[in-house]
């Protein structure tokens, strides 16, 4: 346990908050019931995510990946890691790109069974079904 | 950290769209204190922007109000403490945050910082990456884009139209 001393705990501190703010995400996805509830939740997860990316890029004492307008670059200067901040502008996008097509699918989901949450679609789901099997059952040779 | 919370108890849908916008920009504020000032943008633009009008879209078309879950929320508790207790074991092998010296600074990201003046000529080394060493995926996410667009356009196309046909059956039932 002698690894925890005060600079590491710091130096983790930005880890376990991000984690922290992804399992508040997980949570509502997970126990929620709402749809739409649910897409915000997975943004938040997603956004969390972005942040342990962003934070890993960050270099102590450096500023932001952008050279001088006359490129005449001074050594000293320290700069963050530009690649994490490329890779999260791309996921930035598909995720709003996959959270759309999502809430796209319960604006249909809500046309077709009059509601988003998620135990009232069940519930109309088992009782098509029920209906189903005692419709056809019988044909089929089964029921009693 | 305290929005995140509120998200989970309140119970207006609309007032939960608006704490995710909120999310967002602050989200956005942190991407500047971390240097990726691009992040900041795009987060600040899609994020507070384009997904709460998205939100607020389906609100309009669904309802605002979310009913009291029917299962208790114990096992979902358990299941996310787990997760989380893993991710954290997790962690306590990562570099200490800010260190020069961690792993991710030591391959492509210096390299790219040390080549891209001469190579692209762009001042801003995101933007070289982004569209000259990484240009397939900017064109893969553009290929994501396009889909997701033909896919709600596919899910929502003749929504009108069905509601106005689905009205006219129910009406014709009541007649009859």
């Amino acid at each position: 346990m002698d690894q925890f001393t005060l600079p590491f705990i710091i130096g983790h501190l930005n880890y376990w908050l991000f984690t922290l703010l992804m399992m508040t995400g997980l949570y509502i996805v997970v126990a929620k019931g709402n749809l739409v509830k649910k897409i915000v939740g997975l943004n938040m997860f997603q956004t969390s995510v972005f942040m342990l990316y962003i934070s890993m890029g960050k270099v102590t004492g450096g500023t932001a990946p952008i050279f001088p307008i006359d490129m005449q670059i001074d050594p000293d200067v320290v700069y963050s890691n530009p690649l994490p901040h490329v890779l999260i502008l791309t996921a930035i996008v598909v995720g709003i790109a996959t959270t759309a097509l999502g809430l796209a699918l319960i604006v249909r989901i809500r046309e077709e069974y009059h509601t988003i949450e998620e135990g009232l679609i069940q519930k109309i789901e088992l009782e098509k079904a029920t209906r189903e099997i005692r419709e056809f059952g019988e044909v089929m040779g089964g029921g009693e | 950290m305290v929005n995140a919370i509120a998200v989970v108890r309140t119970r207006s849908l609309f007032a939960v769209a608006m704490l995710s916008g909120a999310f967002s920009l602050l989200s956005a504020l942190l991407f500047v204190t971390l240097d990726a000032v691009d992040v900041a943008f795009t987060e600040a633009a899609v994020g507070g922007g384009i997904s709460t009008v998205l939100l607020l879209g389906t609100l309009a078309l669904t309802t605002r109000f979310e009913r009291h879950a029917e299962h208790s929320p114990f096992l979902p508790l358990f299941v996310v403490i787990v997760t989380g207790a893993a991710i954290i074991y997790g962690t306590l092998d990562m570099p200490n945050f800010g260190d020069p010296s961690a792993p991710v600074h030591q391959h492509v990201g210096p390299d790219y910082l040390a080549r891209s003046p001469h190579e692209i000529g762009v001042p801003n080394v995101v933007t070289a990456i982004l569209a000259s060493y990484r240009g397939y995926d900017t064109m893969g996410e553009t290929a994501v884009v396009f889909a997701a667009g033909i896919g709600v356009m596919v899910l929502l196309s003749g929504l009108r139209r069905r509601r106005r046909r689905d009205g006219s059956i129910e009406d014709r039932e009541e007649d009859g």
